[in-house]
């Protein structure tokens, strides 16, 4: 990684490493209930931040954060170094791309539609526009005949294919993911999955990725931040967290083995 | 047979009294579209608005039409032509079904539409014209068509206060006990109305993302 990154701290030894997503002593809470409490946390440029944990632990908020579809209650969040609410909310959305769960494609916009709305907004040339989308299409691996076909004509994988591609329309440096591939089957987010590694190899993108689940943590991540009822546990490389003595990451990674293991033992004495 | 022979006689009263009719029943529409359309997008957005305004849009529903009407028919500037008169009457009935149909079909839209659309950047007018409004369409003008049918027939009572239209006929019929006379009225103002509700289908039609 070239810099020594800890709870809080990224101390920079060279210049390649630089801080695009950067958390503050940031609080969230709604109602009078705490959703996040104290989170300090950077997000280095080009890598794959899984935030790791359970339903509840605040992971997505922590993402909604970053462009603002959460605002937090104290604490402050900066994207590419400024704080993001100085910046113009649009243009801070623009730049950052966002898929999730249940993808949300426009059901009125056929696929290039949808893909190429960011860029149209943006007055791009009816002919970049058309070029991008092709583009696009082929970076997901979707046929370009699926340009003009609409939303309720595609399978889930498909839909979610479109889903990241709309994410990357404007070519943002920023990809948010809130549990992309959730909704999957497992052989078609076995796919989705392998294809995001490709893509991030070419596109080296900064990606902060929503997930409960410590496989496709291990498998994505570049760091796994662990959250834990509102708090930031801690935050380990896939390797390291394998190995950790932490008590929540050692019991995610019981959990793993102990299902694993129980399914293999399943009918024998 | 003898109702089919009244109006061919008196076919240039009927046509004219049709038009009236439409005349009433356009503006009326117009005007509850230029302000329940907005309306309903307003309360859909400002969720602590919703109440106050469908309930008062409830209350002006219960009214009498011939007690509003009555009501109205002092009021300066209003009073002095009773067309006027009638197209606010109109115009205040139609609002409920209008407003209710917008707020729900803006309610009605995906949230995961509006969180993707939102988090893309999208700016809350570009929300509402490219993603909001258009999924919301059809419901939209369901309420539009409810709301004409309502005023083809309501713009009948407008006769009684002199603001013309096919309820002449009726009121006329009502008052010579004849029949002849009130279908007269009544089969245009029924014809009215579908021919009515099959256009808004039509524009439906057009309107509606596939």
């Amino acid at each position: 990684m070239g810099c020594v990154i800890e709870l809080g701290y990224a101390v920079p030894i060279d210049g390649e490493c630089d801080t695009v997503i950067e958390f503050r002593d940031v609080s969230y809470s709604v109602n009078g209930v705490q959703v996040l409490a104290g989170l300090n946390l950077r997000v280095a440029r080009g890598e794959t931040l899984v935030l790791l944990g359970r339903s509840g632990s605040g992971k997505t908020t922590t993402l909604k954060l970053v462009n603002r579809l959460v605002n937090p209650t104290s604490g402050e969040i900066r994207v590419n170094g400024e704080r993001n609410d100085q910046t113009d909310l649009i243009r801070l959305r623009r730049g950052i791309g966002y898929v999730i769960q249940d993808v949300g494609l426009f059901p009125h916009f056929t696929v290039s539609q949808n893909i190429g709305l960011v860029p149209k907004i943006e007055n791009w040339g009816e002919e970049k526009i058309c070029a991008r989308v092709r583009e696009l299409l082929q970076l997901v691996g979707l046929r370009e005949e699926f340009a003009a076909r609409y939303p309720r004509q595609l399978s889930g994988g498909q839909r979610q294919r479109v889903g990241v591609a709309r994410a990357l329309g404007a070519d943002p440096a920023i990809l948010l993911m809130d549990e992309p591939f959730g909704a999957l089957d497992p052989l078609t987010r076995d796919d989705l999955q392998r294809e995001f590694l490709s893509l991030q190899q070419r596109l080296r993108k900064t990606v902060v990725f929503v997930t409960h689940d410590l496989r496709e943590a291990l498998r994505l991540g570049t760091r796994i931040a662990l959250m834990e009822a509102g708090k930031l546990v801690t935050v380990l490389s896939p390797g390291e967290f394998l190995k950790s003595e932490d008590p929540w990451a050692s019991a995610y990674v019981r959990a793993f083995r102990d299902g694993l293991e129980a399914a293999a033992n399943r009918g024998t004495p | 047979m003898n109702v089919i022979r009244f109006i061919s006689q008196n076919r240039t009263q009927v046509l004219e009294l049709t038009g009236e009719h439409l005349w009433l029943v356009g503006w009326s529409t117009l005007f509850a579209m230029l302000i329940g359309i907005p309306l309903g997008i307003l309360i859909a957005h400002r969720k602590q608005l919703n109440k106050p305004v469908l309930a008062a849009a409830n209350i002006i529903q219960t009214i009498p039409s011939l007690a509003l009407f009555g009501f109205l028919l002092p009021v300066p500037w209003l009073g002095d032509r009773a067309e006027r008169l009638a197209i606010l009457a109109l115009t205040v009935y139609a609002l409920l079904p209008i407003i209710r149909s917008t707020y729900s079909g803006i309610l009605g839209v995906d949230p995961a539409v509006l969180e993707a659309g939102k988090g893309m950047g999208l700016t809350e007018s570009q929300l509402l014209f490219q993603v909001e409004l258009p999924l919301a369409i059809s419901m939209i003008l369901c309420g539009v068509r409810v709301a004409i049918v309502i005023s083809v027939g309501l713009a009948t009572i407008a006769a009684a206060i002199g603001a013309g239209g096919l309820g002449e006929f009726i009121f006329r019929g009502l008052a010579m006990v004849d029949n002849r006379v009130i279908l007269a009225g009544a089969i245009p103002a029924a014809v009215l109305a579908l021919f009515a509700d099959f256009g808004v289908g039509w524009v439906e039609r057009r309107l509606k993302p596939r």
